[in-house]
């Protein structure tokens, strides 16, 4: 399939869906799929640098949360224009100001792209288990900054209130739902464009065997630090509009264990290998978790998917798509040594 | 400045390191010698502060010798944990990515485990040293601090004099520079490991009674120390116990003066800090080789 028929049915998928829980005429569908939808795009992210060059993010929430925290940034900075600048300078600013949604996904994914970035850079370096554990603590480091940052809110958390229907879409969940669908689209295609291109060949060196690559000459610190700038700027996009879905944003929330949780465990549930897994184990896992939220506890939930983590890494290294292809491949016939 | 308060700051801060001294000898073991990067760690020392909870609210016993009659039933997990990550990642030669996905998974369940049995409220344990403090002139030394310090020292000589003097001491210090010149002496590096991550987890279950005299503990506590313990452990050099006990002292002291002199809310941004600063400069470490 070429990439723009792969979008276009992605569009035709979206598409469908929405229509569908439209015809539901119940704003709970829209509300459970942007959770699943966001998800998609969290494990694809993840993937990206995980499933592609084998590099272990733990930070997922922190990369998350900086872009729900750059949308809150200028939120605030939308409704406090008159004391932040002069007379002259907020007047000018009025026009920009509130700033959509789109743009403030682009903001979020471009804070979240340097981070990573400058995370990388420091720690790319060195064996893989470094970046790791830079990750793991990043997100803590984060927090404790916004936790001091009382203009975003500080510990306190900060309201962030949409307006209640936009033009053609009507309810603002069936816009935020709608964006939703286009980055998935988004990170979908690049996911399986990176696989295609030399891009993608590369950053399977370095999952190979980095030092074999290293010496034919694959520049692989260049490869990973564009892997981590990507992943982590998808991640930041998808957190963007979760202050506007949700209304309240408090360090606690933005920077959620299940988030970090869940982006690993969906990629590894569905498979590593391809574009394909991250997809099946976010809709999976998420839908499996919107239902066990509404009638079990979120708490037992998150027990579930710590399992099924623990559960697939251990028996099926491969995840679902990799039983799938064990179990169509023909198997060839054993000859006896 | 105030005189006394830094004094005070810097002793407080030294007893602290002490107590992530202890933290940390586990992951110094597991990470710096068997390179099993057990993120799950944290884990293991909540589970030895609820377990060292229970035996002292139920018999009465005090904190620190209930961690140490729990500690062969830690012995043996450590044990059983490392035989399913060897059979289902090291010999598949999976560890990079699935192993710390495991560990990662562990952690979690771990975590929704302990906050399903006993809530969020913050729990803490009864002893008489809790409370009370000796001071010799301007300087205060509370016993809540001290006694956990005294102890993880004598538990640091106990693991390196055992490391550095004992047969199998030295096993664990070469398994994973040269396992195969350990299997040229008939030892099976397989089991070696399996012993010295018994030990390591065997450490959490003393730094887990430590942490609930030092403080009230709820079950997402752990994910604050594992910043900590890695920069603990990069800072002083992978491998290296002494290494380690300089850096958990510095560590330490250094988020003892930025609570003291800039609030208490930052104290979690300092290990980041060393870590990354670390990596850039010194990747090997203080006393690494």
């Amino acid at each position: 399939m070429r990439t723009p028929v792969f979008i276009l049915v992605q569009a035709v998928v979206g598409l469908a869906v929405y229509l569908l829980f439209d015809n539901f005429g119940n704003d709970y569908w829209f509300f459970a799929g942007y959770t699943v939808l966001q998800y998609i795009v969290l494990a694809t992210a993840w993937n990206i640098l995980g499933g592609y060059c084998g590099y272990v993010n733990f930070g997922s929430a922190g990369f998350f949360a900086l872009g729900a925290y750059t949308s809150v940034f200028f939120y605030n900075m939308g409704q406090s224009l008159d004391e932040l600048f002069s007379e002259s300078t907020a007047a000018l600013l009025g026009h920009i100001f509130p700033i959509p949604v789109p743009i403030l996904i682009l903001f979020g994914g471009v804070v979240a792209g340097l981070v990573g970035l400058g995370t990388g850079y420091l720690t790319l370096r060195l064996r893989g288990v470094f970046f790791a554990i830079a990750t793991l603590a990043l997100a803590v480091v984060l927090e404790t900054l916004v936790v001091n940052w009382q203009f975003v809110g500080g510990s306190r958390g900060a309201y962030v209130i949409p307006p209640n229907s936009v033009p053609v879409f009507g309810p603002y969940i069936q816009y935020l739902f709608a964006l939703m669908i286009v980055l998935v689209i988004v990170a979908l295609t690049c996911a399986r464009l990176i696989e295609r291109s030399r891009l993608g060949y590369g950053f399977a060196t370095i999952r190979d065997d980095e030092l074999a690559a290293e010496a034919c000459g694959v520049p692989t610190l260049r490869l990973k630090l564009i892997a981590t700038v990507l992943s982590g700027a998808l991640m930041g996009m998808a957190g963007a509009p979760f202050p506007f879905y949700i209304g309240y944003v408090e360090p606690g929330s933005a920077f959620n264990l299940s988030y970090a949780v869940n982006s690993i465990a969906m990629p590894m549930i569905g498979g590593t290998s391809n574009w394909i897994g991250p997809l099946v184990g976010a809709i999976l896992l998420g839908t499996l978790q919107q239902l066990a939220t509404v009638t079990i506890s979120s708490v037992l939930n998150l027990l579930i998917v710590g399992l099924l983590l623990i559960g697939f890494v251990i028996v099926a290294p491969n995840g679902i798509v990799g039983l799938v292809q064990d179990w169509t491949a023909k198997k060839p016939k054993r000859t006896k040594p | 400045m105030d005189f006394d308060l830094l004094i005070n700051a810097i002793i407080a801060g030294l007893m602290l390191g002490g107590f992530y001294a202890a933290v940390t000898a586990g992951i110094s073991i597991s990470f710096g010698m068997l390179d099993i990067v057990n993120i799950a760690h944290p884990a293991f020392i909540l589970l030895g502060s609820y377990i060292t909870y229970i035996v002292n609210i139920t018999f009465g016993i005090d904190p620190i010798i209930a961690s140490i009659l729990v500690l062969p039933a830690f012995y043996a997990l450590g044990a059983l944990v490392y035989q399913v990550y060897y059979l289902a990642f090291e010999k598949r030669g999976q560890e990079s990515l699935r192993g710390l996905a495991f560990f990662f998974g562990l952690l979690f369940v771990t975590e929704v485990v302990l906050l399903l049995l006993f809530g969020v409220d913050y729990r803490s344990v009864n002893a008489p040293y809790i409370g009370p403090s000796v001071s010799v002139g301007a300087m205060e030394f509370p016993l809540r601090l001290l006694v956990p310090a005294l102890v993880s020292a004598a538990m640091f000589a106990g693991v390196q004099i055992f490391l550095s003097r004992t047969f199998i001491g030295r096993a664990v210090m070469a398994v994973s520079q040269d396992p195969m010149a350990l299997r040229l002496m008939a030892i099976d590096p397989t089991r070696i490991k399996r012993i010295a991550f018994g030990i390591s987890i065997a450490t959490a279950s003393l730094a887990g009674a430590f942490l609930i005299i030092i403080q009230p503990v709820i079950p997402s506590v752990g994910r604050d120390y594992i910043g900590r313990i890695f920069a603990i452990c990069v800072l002083g050099g992978l491998g290296s116990l002494p290494g380690t006990v300089i850096a958990a002292l510095l560590l330490g002291v250094i988020e003892s003066l930025t609570a003291t002199f800039y609030g208490p809310s930052w104290a979690p941004a300092v290990s980041f800090g060393i870590l990354l600063l670390t990596l850039a400069v010194r990747p090997s470490g203080l006393l690494g080789r």
